[in-house]
C-alpha cells in the first residue's frame, strides 16, 4: 500500500514559543515554526496501514525550504518512508486553492497512491479547505473526521470510522473503494490489536529515528516546473481568496471579582451557598417574568 | 476452529524468569513472544536487591546475558552482616562465609535498571527467531480449547497460541492461578516485604560503609524492633543509593495487625541505622511485594499441558533466615523450562517438556533448595506451638540465657552453616526470640543517634508514578464487612488505620439503626503487592497494560 500524508508548517502556538507584537499580531520572525499537531493523527492513520499491510508512507508539504524541518519533524514523531517538498517562489502567498492545486500536482507526479491523508485544519488558517479542495483535483472518494481506520486490501475497500458532530455526537460506520482521500479527526485512534503488528511498529519507530537523523536523504524537492505547473494558477496568482485584516479579538477584562475561600470553613461555605441559591433564584425569578 | 495469531513459545513477564526462558529458547533458534504488562520491563518489578550467582547453579544470569554485572547490576556485595538487636543493644555476626557458600558472585540490584537492560537483548536475540519483545500488555488469563490450555488472552491484543508458554508473571501470576496451580487462600505461605530506596553519593557509602568502588555491603537486621512481628530487615549498598528494607511473614503481620510501614520506620529510625543513615535521608522510591515462601509453595510440577511456570510464579524464592534468593533460581527454572522444551521437541514429544522441565528441577539441584529436606523433616516438631512455647521458655530463661553466653564463641560459625539455615522453622524462635536474647546476652549498647525522621505514607504514596485506569479499578472488593476484609486496612503497605489516602480504609455505616463496621478500596494508590488478594476477600487481577503503578528504582 502506497499512502501519502500531507502536511503544512504552523507557527508554534505553545505558551514559551509563540511570540505577540504590542497589536497583539503574530511575529511569524521570532515564532519557531513546527508541524501542523492536527498532522500528527493524519501520520498515525498512514503508519497503522503501513504496519497492517506494508508498502510506502510518503510525507508531503508545499511551504518555503524552511519546511525541510518539519518534515524532518513529521519522520522523527511518527513515521515516513520519503519526504517530498514543493517548493518555489512562485507558490509564496498562495491560499488553499492555489495551495491544493499545487499538492495535487505533487500527488499525482507520485504515481496513484491508495490511500491520501491529511489531517483535520491547520492550527494557524483553521480552514479545513486544503484537504478536500486537494481532493476535488483528484477526484478520489472523500471521507472525512475519521476516528478509525480499517482497510481489506483483497477486497480494496476502506472502512472507516467519523465523528459526526451535531446536538448529538455520532459514530458514522462507512465503506468506500480505494483509491480514497482520508481526512483524519483529532479523535483518531490507530489500533494494533495483534503482537506481529506492535514488533513491526516497534521496529519501524527504531528505525524512523535513525532516519530522521539524516532525513535529507529521503527528501526530494520539487519546483513548479518538476509537477509541471503554470505559474499563474499558483501562489498570489492563483489564489481566488485574499485575507484583506487580520483582527485581534478583544481580550476579556483580566480583572474579575473573586473571594477565595478555603472549603474547610464552613462557614465560608454556608455563604457560597447562599450566594448560589440566591443567583438561582434570581435566574428563576426572571424565567418566570418572562 | 478460529484462526489466532500463532508463536512457537509464548513467554509472560520481562523479569530475570522470562528473559533467561526466551533467551534460552533464541539460543535453540525457537520463533519467541514475550509479553510484559509495565510501560517498560522493569516498571512493575521490585525485590530486595540481591541476585546471586551459584557455582551450583545449571545457569546464572551472566552466562545468558554477558555483561550483566558491569551494565545492569549496582555494587557487588563483599560484606555481609547480620545483627541482633534488643533494645539499643546489638550483637552483630560475620555472616560473609554464608553469603559465599555456594556463590560466584552476588550483585545489588535495582529492577528497573535491571529488567529494561535484559529486555532490550531479549527483544533483539528473539526478533531474530521471528518473535519479539512487547510491553504495555497484560496477559490476563489463558485460552483454552476442548478443555486444554493452547494460548493466552490479553487486554490489547486478540487471543494468541503458542505451542509452549511459560509463565513467568510474577508473585500474583494470574496464569498459575487460572491454570489451578496456584491460590492466594493462605497467608502462611507468603511473606510481605516493603522496601525504601535512599539517595546516597557514592562516595558517602565509601565513607560510612568501608567499601571500596566495587565493594558493597549487606546487613540484615532480627530481634525486638519489629514489635515481635516475625520476619527481620536488609540493608543494601547500590551505586549510589541503598536499598533498606523488611520482610515479614503475612501470617505474623495480619496476627499482630502491624503497619508494615510503621516496622519499615523502626528499623530506618534505629540508633544502629544511626551509623549510616543521617538527617539529610532522601527516600526516593517506597515499594512493597509479595514473596512466596518456597519451602511451603514452591510448586513440585510447576507445568499444566502446554504451560510450564517460573520464578515467583511458581513459588520458587527462597527464604530461610538469612538465605534470601529468588533471582537465580528464576533464572535456572526459565533456562531449564525452555531447553526443556527444546530437548522434548526434539524427541518428537514437545508434550513432556512439562514432565521434563520438573525434573530438571530435581536433577539440578533447584528444588532440594526451595524445598530443603531438613526443613521439610523437622517442621512437623518445630512449628508447633507447644515447642515454640516450650524452646521460647527455655531460652528466655536463665539456663537458655546461660546456653548463649556458654555458645557465644560459637554462635557466628553455627549462623554460618548453610545445612543449620535450611531447617530454620517459621516461629518467633529464630526471627525475634533467639536474637533478642543473643542480644540481651552478648550486646553492646549502641552510641549512635539516629536523626531520620521518614517521610510518611501519604508522603509516600504522592512520591510514586501512577498512569491510574480511571473507572476500571483492577481490584473488586467481594466482601466489604470487617470479618472478612479488615485485615487488609493495616497490612495493605499503602493502607494504615485512620489514613483516609490509601486502598483500604475502615468505615462505620448506620443502616436501620445498627452500626455496621464496614472497608471500603479506592485502588489509586495500589502498589499492585497482591497482599490483600490473600488476606481480604476480593477478586484481583492486575491493571491492564501500562496502568497503574510505575516503580523507577524497584
Amino acid at each position: 500500500m502506497h499512502t501519502v500524508v500531507l502536511t503544512k508548517g504552523v507557527p508554534d502556538f505553545r505558551e514559551g514559543q509563540v511570540s505577540f507584537d504590542e497589536d497583539g499580531h503574530l511575529e511569524r520572525g521570532k515564532t519557531p515554526t513546527v508541524m501542523n499537531p492536527n498532522d500528527q493523527f493524519a501520520l498515525e492513520a498512514a503508519l497503522q496501514t503501513r504496519v497492517r499491510h506494508g508498502g510506502r508512507v510518503s510525507v508531503m508539504s508545499m511551504g518555503p525550504p524552511g519546511y525541510k524541518e518539519v518534515l524532518q519533524e513529521a519522520m522523527a514523531s511518527v513515521y515516513a518512508d520519503d519526504l517530498f517538498l514543493v517548493s518555489d517562489r512562485e507558490m509564496a502567498a498562495a491560499d488553499t486553492w492555489a495551495t491544493a492545486i499545487t499538492l495535487s500536482a505533487g500527488i499525482e507526479k507520485l504515481g496513484e497512491p491508495d490511500i491520501v491523508f491529511a489531517g483535520f485544519k491547520t492550527a494557524d488558517g483553521e480552514t479545513g479547505h486544503t484537504g478536500p479542495q486537494a481532493n476535488w483535483c483528484l477526484d478520489m472518494p472523500l471521507v472525512t473526521h475519521v476516528i478509525s481506520l480499517d482497510v481489506d486490501e483483497e477486497e480494496g475497500i476502506l472502512r472507516a470510522k467519523r465523528l459526526v458532530e451535531g446536538d448529538i455526537e455520532e459514530i458514522e460506520t462507512v465503506e468506500t473503494s480505494l483509491p480514497a482521500f482520508v481526512v483524519t479527526d483529532p479523535e483518531f485512534v490507530p489500533s494494533y490489536r495483534s503482537a506481529g503488528h506492535r514488533l513491526t511498529l516497534k521496529d519501524l519507530r527504531k528505525e524512523t529515528k535513525e532516519r530522521a537523523e539524516h532525513y535529507e536523504d529521503h527528501l526530494t524537492v520539487w519546483d513548479h516546473t518538476d509537477v509541471n505547473l503554470d505559474p499563474d494558477y499558483i501562489g498570489l496568482d492563483g489564489s481566488p481568496t485574499i485575507v484583506s485584516s487580520v483582527d485581534p479579538i478583544p481580550k476579556a477584562p483580566a480583572e474579575r471579582e473573586a473571594t477565595m475561600v478555603d472549603p474547610d470553613d464552613s462557614e465560608a461555605m454556608d455563604d457560597v451557598l447562599e450566594a448560589m441559591q440566591s443567583a438561582l433564584a434570581g435566574d428563576a425569578a426572571a424565567a418566570g417574568g418572562d | 476452529m478460529t484462526e489466532y495469531e500463532h508463536y512457537e513459545a509464548l513467554v509472560v513477564g520481562a523479569g530475570p524468569g522470562g528473559a533467561a526462558a526466551a533467551a534460552t529458547f533464541a539460543n535453540y533458534g525457537i520463533e519467541t513472544l514475550v509479553l510484559e504488562r509495565g510501560v517498560e520491563a522493569g516498571s512493575k518489578n521490585v525485590s530486595g536487591g540481591l541476585i546471586y550467582a551459584e557455582e551450583s547453579a545449571p545457569y546464572t544470569i551472566d552466562d545468558l546475558f554477558p555483561g550483566f554485572r558491569e551494565e545492569a547490576a549496582e555494587r557487588p556485595i563483599t560484606t555481609y552482616r547480620i545483627h541482633n538487636i534488643a533494645g539499643s543493644k546489638v550483637e552483630s555476626f560475620d555472616l560473609t562465609r554464608l553469603h559465599e557458600h555456594d556463590t560466584e558472585w552476588s550483585d545489588a540490584v535495582l529492577r528497573r535498571k535491571m529488567d529494561s537492560w535484559l529486555a532490550e537483548r531479549v527483544h533483539e536475540r528473539t526478533r531474530e527467531t521471528g518473535g519479539g519483545l512487547l510491553t504495555d500488555v497484560h496477559v490476563n488469563g489463558l485460552l483454552r480449547e476442548d478443555g486444554k490450555i493452547v494460548g493466552v488472552t490479553t487486554d490489547e491484543l486478540d487471543p494468541i497460541t503458542a505451542d509452549v508458554i511459560v509463565a513467568a508473571d510474577g508473585v500474583n501470576s494470574e496464569l498459575a492461578r487460572d491454570a489451578g496451580l496456584m491460590d492466594w487462600d493462605e497467608p502462611e505461605e507468603w511473606f510481605q516485604g516493603v522496601k525504601a530506596v535512599v539517595d546516597m553519593p557514592a562516595d558517602v557509602i565509601a565513607d560510612r560503609f568501608d567499601v571500596g568502588e566495587d565493594e558493597g555491603a549487606a546487613h540484615l537486621f532480627s530481634g525486638d524492633l519489629f514489635s515481635g512481628v516475625r520476619g527481620g530487615g536488609f540493608l543494601y549498598t547500590n551505586r549510589e543509593s541503598l536499598s533498606l528494607g523488611t520482610v515479614f511473614h503475612l501470617d505474623s503481620l495480619v496476627a499482630e495487625r502491624a503497619e508494615p510501614h510503621e516496622l519499615l520506620d523502626a528499623m530506618l529510625t534505629h540508633p544502629l541505622l544511626g551509623q549510616w543513615l543521617d538527617e539529610d535521608y532522601v527516600e526516593v522510591e517506597y515499594s512493597a511485594k509479595l514473596v512466596p515462601d518456597s519451602k511451603k509453595v514452591a510448586l513440585r510440577e510447576p507445568h499444566f499441558g502446554r504451560l510450564m511456570v517460573v520464578g515467583d510464579a511458581a513459588g520458587q524464592m527462597q527464604a530461610q533466615g538469612p538465605i534470601i534468593k529468588g533471582m537465580n533460581h528464576a533464572v535456572s527454572a526459565g533456562a531449564l523450562a525452555a531447553e526443556a522444551y527444546a530437548q522434548a521437541k526434539s524427541r518428537n514429544s514437545p508434550e513432556d517438556a512439562g514432565t521434563l522441565y520438573a525434573k530438571k528441577l530435581k536433577r539440578e539441584g533447584v528444588m532440594q533448595k526451595l524445598r530443603p529436606q531438613g526443613y521439610e523433616l523437622m517442621r512437623g516438631i518445630t512449628e508447633r506451638d507447644s515447642v515454640t512455647d516450650l524452646v521460647d521458655g527455655v531460652l528466655t530463661s536463665s539456663v537458655g540465657r546461660f546456653g548463649i553466653r556458654a555458645l557465644s564463641g560459637q554462635l557466628e560459625r553455627l549462623y554460618n552453616t548453610p545445612a543449620l539455615s535450611s531447617m530454620i522453622p517459621d516461629t518467633r524462635t529464630p526471627y525475634v526470640t533467639l536474637p533478642t536474647v543473643i542480644a540481651e546476652e552478648l550486646g553492646t549498647k549502641i552510641r549512635e543517634t539516629n536523626d531520620v525522621s521518614p517521610p510518611d505514607l501519604e508522603a509516600r504514596i504522592e512520591n510514586l508514578t501512577y498512569d491510574t485506569d480511571i473507572g476500571n479499578p483492577h481490584i473488586t472488593l467481594l466482601d466489604n464487612s470487617f470479618e472478612a476484609s479488615g485485615a487488609a486496612v493495616s497490612a495493605c503497605p499503602v493502607s494504615a488505620v485512620d489514613f483516609g489516602g490509601g486502598c483500604y480504609r475502615e468505615e462505620f455505616v448506620r443502616t436501620n439503626g445498627s452500626e455496621e463496621r464496614v472497608v471500603s478500596l479506592d485502588t489509586q494508590p495500589c502498589v499492585e503487592c497482591g497482599t490483600c488478594a490473600v488476606v481480604a476477600d476480593t477478586e484481583w487481577t492486575h491493571p491492564r497494560g501500562g496502568k497503574g503503578v510505575e516503580f523507577n528504582q524497584g
